[in-house]
C-alpha cells in the first residue's frame, strides 16, 4: 500500500502499517478496551516535500504527528526516517532524530515557556544538541530570527513570550523549530489559534522557508480551505485512518471519497449567495475510536453505501488515478 | 448614522463602553451606531481584541464593575433602553426581548442540571410557567435539531454539536425578538459548523428573529449574512450589506481583510495586513487603521467622518469623504 512510486528510493519519511493504540484502564489495572486513534496508515514523505494531513477532530491526526516525533511510541507499524527505523534508535540517536525533526504547536502561547526570554528559548536546543561555541550560538539565533523575519533581532531577544503578540509568538515557536537545521517539520495547526490577518502571513512564511531550505513539512490542520497554498499532496483522515491521498489540486477539483466531497460541500467561500441555501450535511457523527464499525467506518453516514460489502469488508487502498488513492470499495 | 426607518427593530447610537485598567482607559466600544431591521442578521467582522464581544455586552447590558463610560441610545422597537434601570432591563429586556449565546457556550452549561430543565429554565424565570415551559423546551429542541430524548440527559452526554444546539435553544426558548451569538461555530468541526448554520437559517426563515453574528470567521459568517459590520479598535469602520461586502468592500482594511481569506474554490494571491492593530488604551487621534493602511495620505491624522453611500451602507473613511462630509 505504500504511495508515491516515484520518491520511495529518496523519501526521508515512511510512516508503514502505523497503528497507536491507548489503552483503557478500568479499575486502575483491569484493561477495558483500545482507543485506536491511528489505525493502519501508511505514506511516504520525500525530501522538499509538503504534506497536509486534514480531518475533523479526534481522527487522529495530532496522534500520528506525536508518534512521527517519538512522543506517543506505536502499538504497532513503523516510523521510518532516512532508512532508520524510529524505535530502534538509541537515546543518542534519538537526540539526534530530535535535531533533524522540528515541531510547531498550535497554541503558541502555551508551547513557549513563560519564564524564558526569547534568546533563552532559542538557545537551550543548541545548548542540549551541545553547540558549546557561544558566537556560534549568537549566530544562529540571529540568522533564524531574521528567517522568521523577527527584525531588528535584538529588540525581541530580550523579550518574554508574554510581551509578544500571537503572530510573533508564533513566529519565535517557528524559529525554534528551524533552529537545528532540521530536515522535516511537523505544524500541528500552527494557524488556527491566530486572526485572519496574521494567519496567512504565518502560512507564507511557513512556505518560503520550506522552499529556500528544501524542508520536507508536514502541514496537520481542520482547515481544507488554506491546503491549497501551502502543500503539495493532501491526506483526508477519517476515523483513524486516511481515506484519501492525491495532489492538492487534483483532490479539490475532483474529489472520490464520499467523506471528501461531504468535507468539501460543507466550507464556505465568503460569498452572499451563501445564506440563501442549505447545506447538505451528512447524518450522524465520526465513530468512537472505541468501537468502529465493521467495514468502511465511513458507511453508517454515506449516501453510497453498498450493502453487505461496505458495512462488512474495510476497503483496501485502490489508485482510482495516477497518484490518487482512495479506500473506497465504489472504486474497486 | 440615524435611520427612522419603521421596520428598524434595533437602533443603536453613538455607544460608549470604556473600562478602567491599571494601564489606563480601554476604549473597547467607541461611539459605535448600527441599525438592524426584523428578521435580519447582522454579522460583526473583526479581529480578537476590536471590541466585538464588548460591543454585544453593551447591548445587552452585561458590564463588569471596572466601567469607566457607558453611554450612547439602543433603541429596541422605539423603546431606550438606555433609560431602564437594572431591574426593569433584567425583567423585561434581557432574555425576553434580547437573548445571547456567549462565547464557548457549549461548555459553559451547568453539568448538573439536565438540559430540557436548563432549556426551560428562563421560561420558568421570567414567566413563572412550569408545565407549559418544559413543553415549550420540547418545541424548541426539534426546531434546533436535537432529539427530544436528549432533554434528560446532561451536558457531558452530548458531543459538542449537540451542546452548541443546547446552548442556541436556551437562547431561543423565550421567543426573543433579538438573539445576539457570539463565535457560535468557532470550536466545530466543519460539518457541524455547517450542521448549525443550516439550523440557525431555517429558524430565521421559519420566525421573525433577527440575529447579531459575531465573528472572526469571515466564510461562515457568509452563511447567514444579511449585513456586515465590520470593526477595527473599537470603532465599526464600514457597515455594508452582505452581497456588496464579501464582493467589493468599501474601507481598506476590509478589502485587506476579504484579501486575507483563503478560498477553496478559486485560487488567488493571498494578502495579509501587515502590523498589528493599535492597543485600546491611550489611543492616539486621527483614523486608527492609517499605520497599517496602504492608501493613507495627510488627512488620515485627523479622525474619519463616517460617511453615507446609501442604501444603509456606511463607511468610516477620508478616502470617500469628498464632498460628502457628514459629521
Amino acid at each position: 500500500m505504500t504511495t508515491d512510486i516515484e520518491s520511495k528510493n529518496n523519501s526521508l519519511l515512511s510512516v508503514r502499517d502505523l497503528h497507536t493504540w491507548f489503552e483503557l484502564r478500568k479499575w486502575g489495572f483491569g484493561r477495558a478496551g483500545f482507543v485506536r486513534a491511528v489505525d493502519g496508515v501508511d505514506f511516504e514523505l520525500g525530501y522538499g516535500e509538503a504534506v497536509a494531513f486534514v480531518g475533523e477532530s479526534g481522527c487522529g491526526k495530532s496522534t500520528l504527528a506525536k508518534t512521527i516525533l517519538g512522543i506517543h511510541r506505536p502499538t504497532k507499524g513503523a516510523v521510518v526516517f532516512e532508512g532508520r527505523a524510529l524505535g530502534k534508535l538509541k537515546a543518542q540517536e534519538m537526540q539526534w532524530y530530535h535535531s533533524q525533526v522540528g515541531y510547531v504547536q498550535q497554541d503558541p502561547y502555551g508551547a513557549l515557556p513563560p519564564f524564558m526570554n526569547v534568546q533563552h528559548i532559542l538557545e537551550e536546543p543548541l545548548l542540549i544538541n551541545k553547540v558549546t561555541s557561544k558566537a556560534e550560538r549568537d549566530r544562529r539565533i540571529h540568522e533564524v530570527m531574521t528567517e522568521v523575519k523577527m527584525t531588528p533581532v535584538d529588540d525581541f531577544l530580550q523579550k518574554f513570550p508574554h510581551m509578544l503578540s500571537g503572530g510573533q509568538q508564533q513566529r519565535v515557536v517557528v524559529a525554534r523549530s528551524m533552529i537545528m537545521r532540521p530536515k522535516l517539520i511537523i505544524a500541528d495547526e500552527p494557524v488556527s489559534m491566530l486572526d485572519a490577518s496574521v494567519r496567512v502571513e504565518i502560512l507564507m512564511l511557513l512556505r518560503a522557508l520550506q522552499q529556500s531550505h528544501n524542508l520536507a513539512v508536514s502541514y496537520i490542520t481542520h482547515d481544507l480551505s488554506t491546503v491549497r497554498y501551502f502543500s503539495e499532496r493532501i491526506c483526508v483522515m477519517y476515523a483513524a485512518k486516511i481515506v484519501e491521498q492525491a495532489p492538492v489540486d487534483d483532490l479539490l477539483r475532483e474529489p472520490l471519497h464520499p467523506y471528501t466531497l461531504a468535507l468539501i460541500a460543507a466550507i464556505p467561500d465568503p460569498d452572499a449567495n451563501n445564506a440563501r441555501t442549505f447545506k447538505e450535511v451528512p447524518p450522524g457523527e465520526p465513530p468512537s475510536l472505541i468501537n468502529p464499525p465493521p467495514g468502511c467506518r465511513f458507511h453508517p453516514r454515506c449516501a453510497h453505501v453498498i450493502q453487505g460489502l461496505c458495512d462488512q469488508q474495510e476497503p483496501p487502498s485502490f489508485e482510482a488515478r495516477p497518484h490518487h488513492l482512495v479506500e473506497c470499495w465504489l472504486f474497486k | 448614522m440615524a435611520a427612522n426607518n419603521s421596520n428598524a427593530l434595533l437602533r443603536v447610537e453613538d455607544l460608549y463602553l470604556y473600562f478602567r485598567a491599571t494601564k489606563g482607559v480601554v476604549q473597547a466600544v467607541d461611539g459605535v451606531s448600527l441599525n438592524l431591521h426584523r428578521n435580519e442578521a447582522m454579522v460583526v467582522l473583526g479581529e480578537s481584541g476590536c471590541g466585538k464581544t464588548t460591543l454585544a455586552k453593551a447591548i445587552l447590558r452585561l458590564l463588569p464593575r471596572n466601567v469607566h463610560k457607558y453611554t450612547g441610545k439602543v433603541y429596541l422597537d422605539k423603546q431606550n433602553l438606555m433609560d431602564l434601570n437594572d431591574e426593569e432591563y433584567r425583567r423585561d429586556i434581557r432574555w425576553v426581548k434580547i437573548s445571547m449565546v456567549p462565547q464557548a457556550a457549549m461548555n459553559s452549561l451547568n453539568p448538573v442540571l439536565r438540559v430540557g430543565d436548563q432549556v426551560a429554565e428562563p421560561l420558568e424565570a421570567h414567566y413563572s410557567l412550569k408545565k407549559e415551559a418544559l413543553a415549550q423546551a420540547r418545541d424548541v429542541f426539534q426546531r434546533v435539531g436535537v432529539p427530544v430524548d436528549f432533554m434528560s440527559r446532561y451536558a457531558f452526554e452530548l458531543s459538542g454539536g449537540m451542546r452548541q444546539r443546547v446552548a442556541i435553544a436556551m437562547a431561543l426558548v423565550t421567543s426573543p425578538d433579538l438573539v445576539i451569538l457570539d463565535e457560535p461555530t468557532s470550536a466545530l468541526d466543519v460539518l457541524t459548523q455547517a450542521n448549525i448554520m443550516n439550523v440557525l437559517k431555517r429558524i430565521k426563515k421559519e420566525t421573525e428573529t433577527s440575529f447579531i453574528l459575531i465573528t472572526h470567521d469571515i466564510s461562515t459568517s457568509s452563511e447567514l449574512a444579511d449585513r456586515v459590520a465590520c470593526m477595527y479598535a473599537g470603532h465599526i469602520v464600514e457597515l455594508n450589506d452582505a452581497d456588496h461586502f464579501f464582493t467589493k468592500p468599501f474601507h481598506p482594511y476590509s478589502q485587506k481583510l476579504m484579501a486575507s481569506v483563503p478560498t477553496l474554490r478559486q485560487t488567488k494571491q493571498l494578502e495579509f495586513i501587515p502590523g498589528q492593530p493599535p492597543s485600546l488604551v491611550n489611543l492616539v487621534p486621527g483614523c486608527r487603521f492609517a499605520p497599517r493602511c496602504p492608501s493613507r495620505f495627510e488627512k488620515c491624522a485627523d479622525d474619519p467622518p463616517v460617511v453615507d453611500m446609501g442604501e444603509r451602507r456606511h463607511v468610516k473613511c477620508w478616502l470617500y469623504a469628498q464632498g460628502k462630509e457628514k459629521s
